[in-house]
């Protein structure tokens, strides 16, 4: 079922007795959500996403703006007629019912026509059941299943009744890290299975990275960027989705684009074409970074981390926003960091990949496009070489 | 070495416990059984402490006594009518309390008045809705009056008109603290589980039902085996109503019979107390195991 919100608002009145303005919780929401697909509303806490959700689920009433479930507008529908299945955060299953009462509750309800006989009934929940692998536990009480298994039963629950839309709300937030990597590929795969439409919740960009076909990130209210979540990734449209995808999350400097040069502190770091002299965030993936020893950006090692596969390289500049620098590194290269030593501080040089360097604007923090050009490491100046005698002495070492 | 080790600390543990078992020995325990003693002692005088012989005579002699057995009858009487009725009361006015939002602060605090009120304040109050006096019949009388009925003495008339007094009176006295009790158990269940049901499009009846009453089932108990007992034990309000010759008035309960063996104008009979006193005991010790063995089916922890 394709779901389409338009113009979507939903304000709460200020409880504040010194300012009684509203509180915008969902602004202005406009998104189509094409049919069998998995989609991830993510953003920090507050910003929104929960509200939207029950709007959705009809637990809300909207201020303003419809929601369409394919060519019905259910906006005005209470949400038993909307034909949603919602799973709660704390899974909110009946603690006074076993497992199997749980999942019947649903279809219990049904009256007059929609009305199963108790054989159907026992069939949808032994399906049920099964699509989500829960049924050696059906005599059991929520109390005594694990956290994962919990959610399976809450999913159960919420497909019993084939709703058009499910709804998960942070649906990972109770598990264990371990729990947390597995049900997440259990949900892509009952999600799949079924092909329902399914919107989740989630403050962990991770996991709506993972297992979305699409993701929603917002902030304060505001959809801030829709779209699959590598090109998301790839190529956010403002600092706020840049900051909040990834980890570890990106790095920040203040810069200037100068005479078709990037320059971050003094070291020009980047050439480039298409861009008007400005001053400019810029934003580097960790992986944007190459160890390269006539590297034109120059930072200070704060030291490594071995992470297995990869390290991590720690390190800083004056000019960088974040407490630390991190770059993502092949741990080929452990052996080579840390030769260049200058007075009591290790000097580390990169080069940067362009495509995973990003410039926002300073005033509308929006990204600005830029075309880039291959840039000659031995041509520019650091600012390391500026002391350049002492360099030379230590190097040696 | 071990050994000693733990019976340090069980005696210590003993310690601790000591002046709670001191008090409860002397206080609870002894006259306890104390009073399971007298009530086998037959002829037993409570100033030359002496007896004749140790017996079942001194239940035989209650259980023959129509007093006894017109308190026993009004005492069942007054259990079965006023528990299910107060809770199931309490039940509706809590429901309807957390369902409102304006106002539900005053009535909360007017519903709890009674728990707060002076007895003797209440007394007056039910005297002025029910007695004959020389000047009127009453407020209750006034109203059926109204209505076309004719009078009925309710304090000293049929026993049915007494009965419904003390009922009433013993409902009304209750309620408070049921209510409260409700009230919060209702507030302490998680609004989540009413947004489950909502989206599983369960009705309101239903929801109470399968949902609320469940839910708030451990607190329903509680007040259902502490009602019983306390409703066992009734004495005190019949004496406001109808005052302190009960026998007279056919309005005795169990307790206010063992008050009177003891220490009423025809009383100085320790031993038929105590029997009276066993029986009520082993009345209440029956219920409440019955109540448990209910429970264990009906009430989700």
């Amino acid at each position: 079922m394709e779901v389409v919100l338009r113009n979507l608002t939903k304000r709460f009145p200020g409880r504040d007795r010194k300012k009684r303005e509203d509180v915008i919780a969902v602004d202005n929401f406009n998104f189509e959500i094409p049919d069998g697909k998995l989609i991830g509303l993510l953003g920090p806490s507050g910003c929104g996403k929960s509200t939207t959700l029950n709007l959705i689920s009809g637990l809300l009433k909207p201020t303003g703006g419809r929601i369409f479930f394919g060519e019905d507008d259910v906006t005005d529908l209470p949400p038993e007629n909307r034909g949603i299945g919602l799973v709660f955060q704390n899974y909110a299953l009946y603690p006074h019912l076993t497992v199997k009462q749980n999942i019947l509750f649903p279809l219990q309800n049904l009256k007059g026509k929609d009305k199963l006989s108790k054989g159907e009934m026992l069939e949808k929940v032994t399906e049920a059941a099964r699509l989500v692998q829960i049924e050696d536990l059906m005599d059991r009480k929520p109390a005594e299943l694990s956290g994962g298994q919990q959610q399976r039963v809450a999913i159960a629950r919420a497909l019993v009744k084939m709703p058009r839309v499910l709804l998960l709300d942070e649906p990972l937030s109770n598990l264990d890290a371990r729990l947390r990597l597995k049900t997440r590929e259990e949900i892509r795969r009952i999600q799949r299975k079924t092909g329902i439409t399914t919107i989740f919740v989630t403050h962990d960009q991770e996991e709506a990275m993972s297992i979305s076909d699409m993701i929603v990130v917002m902030k304060d209210g505001v959809v801030q960027q829709i779209g699959k979540p590598q090109e998301v990734y790839d190529s956010p449209e403002n600092l706020f989705v840049a900051r909040f995808l990834g980890t570890p999350p990106i790095n920040l400097f203040e810069g200037q684009v100068k005479n078709g040069q990037l320059y971050i502190g003094e070291d020009a770091v980047l050439r480039l074409r298409g861009i008007e002299n400005q001053e400019v965030f810029v934003g580097i993936r960790p992986e944007g970074f190459i160890l390269q020893e006539d590297g034109p950006f120059c930072c200070t090692l704060n030291g490594v981390e071995v992470m297995g596969r990869d390290i991590s390289v720690v390190s800083q500049n004056k000019a960088s926003l974040n407490q630390s620098i991190r770059a993502i590194v092949g741990a080929e290269h452990l052996a080579g960091i840390g030769k260049e030593r200058q007075a009591t501080e290790t000097k580390v040089r990169f080069a940067l990949r362009p495509h995973k360097v990003f410039l926002f604007s300073r005033e509308t923090e929006k990204r600005i496009d830029f075309e880039e050009l291959p840039i000659g490491g031995s041509t520019v100046s650091t600012a390391c070489d500026m002391r350049g005698d002492k360099y030379e002495e230590n190097k040696t070492l | 070495m071990k050994k000693t080790k733990l019976s340090d600390s069980s005696l210590k543990g003993w310690l601790y416990l000591l002046p709670a078992i001191l008090f409860l020995g002397i206080f609870m325990v002894y006259p306890l059984i104390d009073v399971f003693i007298y009530s086998f002692e037959e002829g037993y005088n409570s100033a030359s402490q002496t007896y004749f012989g140790i017996g079942w005579y001194n239940y035989s002699y209650i259980l023959h006594d129509p007093y006894f057995l017109q308190a026993v009858k009004n005492t069942f009487i007054l259990v079965m009518i006023t528990v299910p009725l107060s809770t199931g009361i309490a039940l509706l006015i809590s429901v309807a309390l957390s369902s409102i939002k304006p106002l539900r602060e005053l009535f909360q605090t007017i519903y709890f008045l009674p728990y707060v009120t002076n007895t003797l304040a209440v007394g007056l109050v039910f005297m002025i809705l029910f007695k004959k006096t020389a000047y009127t019949d009453g407020l209750v009388n006034l109203f059926l009056n109204w209505f076309g009925g004719s009078s009925v003495d309710f304090i000293d008339g049929p026993y049915q008109a007494k009965m419904f007094v003390l009922c009433f009176y013993t409902i009304w006295v209750v309620m408070p603290f049921k209510i409260l009790i409700l009230t919060s158990a209702l507030s302490s269940v998680d609004q989540v589980y009413y947004n489950a049901a909502k989206v599983d499009g369960t009705s309101k009846f239903r929801t109470f039902m399968r949902i609320t009453l469940p839910m708030i089932s451990p607190m329903i108990f509680y007040l259902v085996i502490t009602g019983f007992i306390g409703a066992f034990k009734a004495y005190s309000d019949a004496v406001a109503l109808f005052g302190t010759n009960l026998n007279a008035a056919e309005m005795n309960t169990i307790v206010g019979y063992v008050y009177d063996m003891l220490y009423g104008d025809s009383g100085g009979y320790p031993s038929y107390a105590s029997a009276a006193a066993i029986i009520l005991f082993s009345i209440v010790l029956t219920i409440t195991c019955i109540n448990l063995l209910i429970s264990k089916k009906k009430v989700h922890y």
